[in-house]
């Protein structure tokens, strides 16, 4: 990858779903440590956007560049190797596994990359702390509140300090001030981090947190830029 | 809201007399507040002066002489202007935003660009708000959160009018 060139980026992306179209020649471009929201109504093809660029769906035409790698030319075990090292992921309802605690939820994705039990926890703890939820280390995701449990998501998901972070409607499920708190944390660690965030919402007080937005509908990306922008 | 550029738009769709237009303005935009015919003569005037329109015809009556107007080349620039522009961002904007969707579709211009335009324009503000608000203590968040709310009410008015961009298409052409 050559200076000036998107970390990440996708061009022509076509997607469908049984009789269902998805993404019709759907673009994006995305620098290093930039903040882009994905946004758009329901059904607009934002998510499928997202997975697309995670590698997590295929799409069934166009190509998704990751500092210069087509991701769809990539085999299964190469892409869930690339999720799990180099991507995060927060989902609307944290998806933290009920069995284990906070701290372990955290440390889980280290310890898949390799990290020793102490080393991986103590990681995992850093991260508690900068997303201001450090006490419920021990505690299980069905003992915290929604908003305190999208925290830990947060941490979970940049513990492994990922190039990009994709955030899927991570306050969908949260109220106004917890919303509000969530993403204060996320863009301030993400920055800190220098990771890449891509933030699919509708919500535009959640949107007005990136750096600039793109716009899907029926499918398709939509950019606007403004005189003197 | 304009009545100069809203005039501008009625009459791209072809020449009117002054009183047509008045009832074009009140039908579609006026609600409960309709022009004084003072209002309405005084602006084709301006609009004359500066050349935006033109007298298309004079038609003699048993009254006074009808005055047909059409509108000009600088004046169909004019209105490009207007529509490309986004408004300022600010509360209670709507009926302006109304009138330039509603005039964008009834001169067969992407109205839809209308509202990227305005969105964008919205979320520029939001992000400024937003980074003030997270930089400040708790007044400027509060104050910066009331206008968040306002902001983000129009945006949610921009994106339920985008999504019904064909119906309201279908029915201004009517």
């Amino acid at each position: 990858m050559s200076a000036g060139e998107p970390l990440l980026s996708a061009e022509g992306l076509r997607k469908a779903f049984g009789p269902t179209p998805a993404l019709e020649d759907a673009a994006i471009a995305i620098a290093a440590g930039e903040v882009v929201a994905v946004m758009g109504p329901s059904g607009s093809g934002k998510s499928t956007l997202l997975h697309c660029l995670a590698g997590i769906v295929r799409p069934d035409a166009g190509r998704v560049l990751y500092r210069g790698r087509d991701l769809t030319a990539c085999g299964d075990a190469e892409l869930s190797a690339l999720r799990r090292s180099e991507f995060g992921f927060v989902f609307q309802f944290g998806q933290l596994v009920p069995e284990l605690s906070c701290l372990e939820n955290v440390a889980l994705p280290l310890r898949l990359d390799g990290a020793g039990r102490r080393d991986a926890e103590r990681r995992a703890r850093a991260w508690l702390e900068r997303l201001e939820v450090a006490e419920l280390a021990a505690k299980t995701p069905g003992q915290v509140s929604g908003g305190q449990g999208q925290r830990v998501a947060v941490a979970r998901a940049l513990a492994t300090e990922p190039r990009v972070l994709f955030a899927d409607e991570p306050t969908g499920a949260l109220d106004s001030l917890n919303g509000e708190h969530v993403m204060q944390l996320l863009s301030a660690a993400a920055h800190d981090s220098g990771a890449a965030v891509v933030l699919v919402t509708h919500e535009p007080r959640v949107a007005a947190w990136s750096d600039r937005e793109v716009v899907v509908r029926d499918g398709r990306t939509r950019t606007t830029a403004l005189a003197g922008a | 809201m304009s009545i100069a550029k809203t005039f501008l738009g009625l009459l791209e769709a072809g020449p009117r007399h002054g009183y047509d237009l008045k009832r074009a303005y009140d039908e579609r935009f006026g609600h409960d507040r309709p022009l004084a015919y003072g209002q309405v003569y005084a602006t084709l005037s301006r609009l004359l002066r500066n050349g935006l329109v033109t007298v298309d015809g004079i038609e003699p009556g048993g009254g006074p002489e009808r005055k047909r107007y059409a509108i000009t080349d600088a004046g169909v620039a004019d209105v490009d202007l207007w529509l490309g522009q986004p408004e300022r961002p600010q509360p209670y904007l709507q009926s302006t935003l109304y009138a330039k969707v509603v005039l964008a579709l009834l001169t067969a211009r992407p109205a839809s660009d209308v509202l990227d335009v305005q969105r964008a324009a919205h979320l520029r503000l939001m992000r400024e708000l937003t980074r003030r608000k997270a930089a400040g203590d708790l007044a400027d968040q509060l104050v910066c959160d009331h206008a968040l709310f306002h902001l983000e009410a129009d945006l949610r008015w921009l994106e339920l009018t985008a999504a019904r961009l064909d119906q309201l298409g279908a029915e201004v052409r009517r």
